[in-house]
């Protein structure tokens, strides 16, 4: 009698979606991922034998700019998730291309951060900053790569017309890994930059 | 309800389990998963003994010569890493794929392509890891690849290449599972089956998940950090940079701690799930059980320097870690007095399971106790690097996390295959095994407590070891032999074994409900449980034994279609971390294939249609 069950999607026993569980269950795993890094990151600050040091070569007005992208993108996407959740396709396009937007901004600057840090001497093979640091923010910068990736794939099936308001979890997946990685910015940011 | 299937009866075929090779390779049925977890790992574990027979050899008489002090490093490293990653979780990890969704009356798995990709990350992992003895370069820097003598400068060849690489391709196998289970205990449930109705090996599965998703990541930067170190010339681990070989150590057993009970805790829920069918009683105190498990597993995380007492890291590290390594004795001490309350006046079916349980419990005593002797910081500086902390660990792993799954294996065979055990040729099994593991593992406390160090290839004569040692090698042929017995008693059962009914134990649990083996769809009609043993209250209502469930039509049931990508993207994984280590020889174009074709079937499995 019960065939029907496997049919229709059958309710959680926990009532939340097996995905978004799962989503969560994941970002769980990668908060013990990021403070390991970022463990590592303290543990060697100031254990450099040789320069560049990070008072040498931060410009915390760019990185500044980033973190303000960043944090930026996050509220983008709730706003496009409630677009979408409401099916105003419009207003999704809009607010998810600017929160990818913000992404790729963000990438940008690190890239250009990293090739500045390394014309100014500093690599992974120099020093224990360089080799932290690099590790660190490296992995995050790969974290937001993968969820631009993510994102845009999430927009290409919207704009094919792929994300009605009862497929609106395959954006709320994307974005719950987006706020993820933009919290773990939010520690980085002031651990490694500020703090100095 | 019923009309859904009316519906769907005239446009559904019946589904005919599917057979041949191409239909295992693209399986994404947790019991096919299950068994073929089985299988690999019992292989890999076969390998780990061999290894283990050789050391033994080579140590059966001083200054042997046997094998090279090169080949003796590979071997304990590859036994090691081999009978943990490959071996027992693995093992444990059959269990899991089979036995979770029939006790949590489900269908399958939350996510079953990402449990194929499970196994087969394992298997190519697997592979990869012993691949490195047909180079003549398997890890040699021990099971917990101490820096810096995994540095580039100590450890010059592709050895701990291979360790540090194999090592990530595991962890992501695990993490997924992780993931996969986590997910699935909390949200596949039958209806009725609120938490704490779950079967007691649902609850240990459950928090050992919990125990892979939080510190698996920890070994993999650890890992990582490692492999910079190696094929990129970072300082993190060298004393030269400035780099802290001791950092090593806190990343590694802050996931080596957590991983012991990784190893052990599936087997304490074996046991638990044996003790109570074969007592005739509920398990004793199941609220207790549980929470023992949860405090085992938060002090797991708290514990992990008692590792490095030898370290020097102050009077206060080591108090603080020795309290806190002693704390574990209480709710593991629960756990023993349950499994004991539950067998005190029961009466007692002395079948096979229940042989290799009782001794669990016994070898695992003795284990237990040496533990606790190492928890003193001046005690263990003296056992450190011993034979005694040999001893120690195989009297848990071996003793308990084998015996146990080893009971695990008698108690549900006949519901994977089946087919009966020879009772006869399992009780001789445990007979030879519990014997010879005794003779192998007992006079390493006594050569240790002399000074035998462990890992060195050789000692010489006239410091009392001789006689022991030989000892030692004379129990390990036996407890070998019992592998063999065992080997013997399943190729009979293939040959000739009794038909297995769907309920051979008069067990408790859900997956006695359905006949033996199971049906690609689990359960034809969902159950709704009312207790903590739905069998025993369902067979209580009727009046006694339930009538023999038949095999019935799986018309209109939808399954999950078979899927080629899990394996693909496995081997992607593969592909990333194998052109990682070639990078020198390759160049990026190796790095770009392989990030392409892991990238490719991504997205091929994330478009796949599942409907």
């Amino acid at each position: 009698m019960a065939h029907a069950e496997a049919h229709a999607h059958p309710a959680t026993s926990t009532g939340i979606d097996n995905r978004k569980l799962a989503i969560w269950t994941f970002i769980g795993s990668e908060c013990l991922f990021f403070a390991s890094l970022i463990s590592t990151y303290l543990v060697y600050r100031g254990k450099s034998l040789v320069g560049p040091f990070p008072k040498d070569i931060f410009e915390i007005p760019l990185v500044t700019f980033g973190t303000a992208l960043l944090l930026f993108s996050s509220l983008f996407v709730v706003l496009a998730l409630n677009a979408a959740e409401q099916g105003n396709r419009g207003k999704t396009i809009l607010w998810l291309g600017l929160t990818i937007t913000c992404g790729l901004f963000f990438i940008g600057m690190q890239v250009y951060e990293f090739s500045h840090f390394f014309h100014k001497g500093l690599t992974m093979q120099g020093n224990l900053f360089g080799a932290s640091f690099y590790t660190l923010t490296g992995f995050h910068g790969t974290h937001v790569t993968i969820g631009v990736v993510w994102l845009l794939t999430v927009f290409i099936e919207l704009l094919r017309g792929k994300l009605p308001p009862a497929k609106a979890l395959n954006l709320e997946l994307a974005a719950l890994y987006w706020h993820f990685v933009d919290v773990v910015w939010i520690v980085i940011f002031p651990v490694v930059y500020l703090m100095n | 309800m019923t009309t859904s299937v009316l519906d769907r009866a005239g446009t559904a075929a019946i589904h005919q389990e599917k057979t041949g090779l191409w239909s295992w390779i693209t399986t994404v049925d947790h019991k096919r998963i299950g068994i073929m977890y089985g299988a690999s790992a019992f292989l890999f574990f076969l390998i780990g003994g061999l290894e283990a027979l050789l050391i033994r050899v080579q140590l059966s008489r001083p200054d042997n010569t046997f094998i090279t002090p090169e080949f003796y490093n590979q071997l304990f490293t590859m036994h090691g890493t081999t009978m943990i990653f490959l071996g027992v979780m693995p093992l444990s990890a059959m269990f899991f794929n089979f036995f979770i969704p029939l006790q949590l009356g489900a269908r399958d798995v939350a996510f079953p392509r990402l449990n194929a990709f499970s196994l087969w990350v394992f298997i190519l992992g697997g592979l990869y890891l012993n691949a490195s003895f047909l180079f003549g370069a398997a890890p040699n820097g021990g099971w917990f690849g101490y820096a810096n003598l995994s540095s580039k400068q100590y450890s010059p060849g592709l050895n701990m290449d291979f360790w540090a690489i194999g090592l990530q391709i595991l962890g992501i196998a695990s993490l997924a599972a992780g993931v996969n289970f986590f997910v699935t205990i909390l949200n596949m449930r039958t209806p009725g089956m609120k938490l704490m109705r779950m079967p007691m090996f649902v609850w240990s599965s459950f928090i050992t998940q919990l125990l892979v998703l939080l510190s698996f990541p920890v070994i993999t930067v650890a890992l990582i950090m490692l492999m910079f170190d190696r094929l990129f010339g970072t300082h993190f681990y060298s004393p030269q940079g400035g780099g802290d070989p001791i950092l090593w150590q806190h990343l590694f057993w802050v996931f080596g701690h957590p991983e012991v009970y990784i190893l052990i805790l599936p087997s304490f829920g074996i046991v638990s799930e044996i003790m109570p069918v074969f007592s005739r009683k509920p398990l004793f105190g199941y609220a207790a059980m549980v929470f023992a498990m949860a405090f085992i597993a938060v002090l797991g995380f708290g514990v992990w320097s008692h590792h490095m007492f030898a370290t020097g890291m102050g009077p206060i590290a080591h108090t603080v870690f020795s309290l806190a390594t002693m704390l574990i004795a209480i709710p593991t001490g629960v756990k023993i007095f349950n499994w004991l309350g539950t067998a005190w006046g029961g009466s007692l079916q002395m079948k096979t399971p229940m042989y290799f349980s009782l001794g669990f419990i016994a070898m695992f005593i003795i284990g237990g106790l040496s533990g606790v002797m190492h928890s003193s910081a001046p005690a263990d500086l003296q056992q450190t690097d011993s034979y005694f902390v040999v001893a120690h660990f195989h009297y848990v792993l071996f003793g308990g996390s084998i015996f146990a799954l080893t009971a695990g294996a008698y108690y549900w065979w006949p519901k994977m295959f089946g087919t009966m055990l020879d009772e006869a040729v399992g009780k001789l099994h445990f007979w030879l095994m519990l014997i010879g593991f005794n003779l192998t593992f007992f006079p390493m406390h006594i050569v240790g407590l002399h000074g035998m160090p462990r890992r060195v290839y050789t000692y010489s004569a006239g410091f009392g070891f001789e006689t022991l040692n030989l000892i030692e090698t004379v129990g390990s042929f036996v407890l070998a032999s019992s592998f063999l017995v065992f080997m013997y008693n399943m190729l009979k059962t293939a040959k000739s074994g009794a038909k297995a009914p769907a309920d051979p134990w008069n067990g408790a649990t859900l997956e006695w409900a359905i006949p033996s083996p199971p049906q690609e769809f689990n359960f034809p009609d969902e159950i709704t449980v009312h207790g903590r043993d739905p069998l025993w209250e369902m067979k209580r209502a009727n009046g006694g034994r339930l009538p023999e469930p038949q095999r019935v039509s799986g018309a209109g049931i939808h399954l999950p279609p078979p899927s080629i990508w899990p394996l693909v993207c496995a081997i992607g994984v593969t592909a990333v971390f194998v052109s990682l280590m070639l990078h020198e020889k390759t160049g990026p174009v190796g790095i770009v294939l392989a990030v392409s074709l892991l990238f490719l079937s991504i997205y091929k499995w994330a478009f796949e249609p599942v409907h």
